[in-house]
């Protein structure tokens, strides 16, 4: 347990030092408060269904695909061309602490920039206390559970991105084989429901799964405070597989 | 642990140690010991197996076939706890760019079980061991001449005080400052810990281990310390002769003399007109004095220097690769032979 929080402290201190981390905290933050403000426009123009949270989290994809493999991208291929891995792997540490620590360092990051973004509603409060309580900016409930939905899918989005920065020793390439990854996990999965598939047949057994998979209805439930627990299963499971390939993919190319 | 460890008289036992990598056979049936304390200079061509020898004792790869140990415990069965016993320098040295000398220590110390309140201690005294501790301790990496990285490795290496050191090619990128410093080093472990080294230099090798163990295309063609692999290898000793006579008439002196003595190279007169000879001779005829009284007796001869030239690893080293080359080659034609006979 001493060696893996040795790794974690490690990785996070590479993550502090790197300026890749800080560029993209900047792009999500920046992205994330124009985003709110646009919510905050839209609510001051007319009467809306949406509150500025709703509208707020209904985005996420969007930072999700840059943000992830912006600051996954590095973590394995980038130690693997300079050999470093290998260097690591000479200690009495496993291939998988190793992922495990590098996974753990991301999604903490991920994690703190999410956070980050509660300051805007709690400035909108603090500034405009009347507009907050009437357009519900300060629904602890709606919070909540669109910042567990946050979470909850950001584990398998993070790793995502350190699987796919395991497979080519190119950081470039990397980044673009999560960002293409991501965009068929949120967006492909969100197409897929478009297509009717028809009712009988080997093509209706895929309903089911195409469903299960529905990111944004995942969104919704959260939105309105509705707590499923397949969704938690779905994205901690995935997860959990993601970084066990990964784990064995850097045990076998590292040998 | 670390009791039972020191009980075990080798600190390495490999055993037909095997490692393909698709069809290609890097290292072939490969089989030695080392013993505790013993310091151990592996040699071989480009691509021999050396660094896939090396890593598969680290724990960093598995073998194909066959086992090692370290200290007793198998490195297949359990390389994280091989890894706890093995101070490893890679090829190449690989380390964090952005990261302070003793950042890196540090980090390594903790990884590698030194206990915390003995991590700063510890970090102190390898720096001390391997210059670091002066101007470097707080550099950056990424900003370190090729000779400060080989040092931060070596203080990486020896960091957890293991049982046994691997380091390949430790000197390269070395000046000689930085080489004799690496040999003092290696000379004070002697005796504590097991030390592997691969190097090209072989000079080097020569002044820092006790044993040598040569290796090309995966198989372990020679193996002892200098003095024996020089008697196994070498059939000629060499002689050194400054001598102010023409070839010819050195020729015939020395077929006078001794008939199994001749003259391998000779360069031209120099100014004053003599001549730097080198003289074959078979192994253990001390030809000196001969020479000596032979060549006074003359005064037609002036000698000015003659000297026992002492075979070199190198020549060694060339030798003993020549001759597996050359029964790997034997078997070949040998095969070809068989195969055309079946047809």
């Amino acid at each position: 347990m001493r060696r893996f929080i040795t790794l974690f402290c490690y990785q996070l201190h590479l993550m502090a030092i790197s300026f890749s981390t800080y560029a993209a905290a900047f792009l999500f933050l920046s992205f994330m408060a124009l985003m709110y403000l646009v919510g905050l426009v839209e609510i001051s123009v007319g009467p809306s269904r949406q509150s500025p949270t709703e509208l707020f989290l209904s985005i996420f994809w969007v930072p999700v695909l840059f943000l992830v493999p912006l600051i996954t991208m590095k973590s394995l291929s980038e130690e693997r061309r300079m050999g470093t891995l290998g260097t690591l792997m000479t200690t009495p540490v496993s291939a998988w602490q190793i992922v495990l620590s590098k996974f753990l360092a991301c999604y903490f990051f991920y994690v703190i920039l999410w956070v980050a973004t509660l300051a805007f509603p709690l400035i909108t409060a603090m500034y405009m206390p009347r507009t907050a309580v009437d357009a519900r900016i300060f629904d602890i409930w709606q919070i909540g559970t669109g910042y567990a939905f946050i979470f909850v899918s950001g584990a398998m989005y993070v790793a995502v991105g350190i699987f796919a920065s395991s497979l080519t020793r190119s950081t470039l390439v990397s980044g673009m084989l999560s960002f293409c990854m991501l965009f068929f996990a949120i967006i492909g999965s969100g197409l897929l429901s478009n297509f009717p598939l028809p009712e009988s047949g080997a093509m209706a057994l895929l309903t089911k799964p195409a469903e299960y998979m529905q990111t944004f209805k995942h969104l919704e439930d959260f939105s309105m405070s509705i707590m499923d627990t397949r969704p938690f299963f779905f994205y901690l499971s995935t997860a959990l597989l993601l970084l066990s390939f990964t784990s064995l993919i850097t045990e076998s190319k590292n040998a | 642990m670390a009791e039972d460890l020191q009980d075990c008289a080798n600190s390495v036992v490999v055993r037909r140690l095997t490692k393909t990598y698709g069809g290609i056979r890097a290292i072939d049936g490969v089989s030695f010991r080392i013993g505790k304390g013993e310091v151990v200079g592996f040699l071989g061509p480009n691509g021999a197996g050396k660094s896939t020898t090396m890593r598969i004792l680290a724990g960093m790869m598995p073998a194909t076939s066959g086992t090692a140990h370290i200290c007793g415990i198998s490195v297949a069965n359990f390389p994280e706890k091989t890894r706890n016993i093995v101070g490893y320098m890679p090829e190449n040295n690989p380390l964090p760019e952005d990261l302070r000398v003793v950042e890196y220590l540090r980090f390594r110390a903790r990884l590698k079980g030194v206990p915390a309140h003995d991590v700063k201690r510890r970090v102190d005294e390898v720096m001390k061991t391997c210059e670091l501790h002066r101007k470097a301790a707080r550099r950056v990496i990424g900003n370190l001449s090729k000779g400060f990285r080989q040092r931060v490795g070596i203080a990486d290496a020896i960091l957890s005080n293991p049982n046994v050191i691997i380091m390949d090619e430790p000197t390269i990128g070395l000046d000689p400052h930085q080489i004799l410093a690496i040999r003092k080093l290696v000379a004070s472990l002697r005796g504590k810990m097991s030390v592997i080294i691969s190097s090209h230099i072989l000079p080097e090798i020569e002044l820092m281990c006790d044993r040598v163990i040569i290796i090309n295309q995966g198989i372990i063609v020679a193996s002892g310390s200098p003095e024996r692999l020089r008697n196994e290898f070498i059939k000629d000793e060499n002689y050194e002769v400054s001598l102010k006579c023409e070839p010819d008439e050195f020729a015939k002196v020395l077929s006078s003399i001794l008939d199994d003595i001749s003259i391998k190279s000779v360069s031209n007169a120099d100014a004053e007109g003599y001549r730097d000879y080198v003289l074959k001779a078979p192994v253990g005829r001390d030809i000196g004095a001969v020479l000596i009284s032979e060549l006074s007796k003359d005064t037609r001869y002036a000698l000015r220097s003659l000297s026992h030239k002492k075979p070199s690893l190198e020549e060694i080293f060339m030798a003993a690769t020549r001759r597996s080359w050359d029964e790997v080659r034997s078997v070949g034609s040998s095969e070809k032979t068989a195969e055309e006979d079946m047809k």
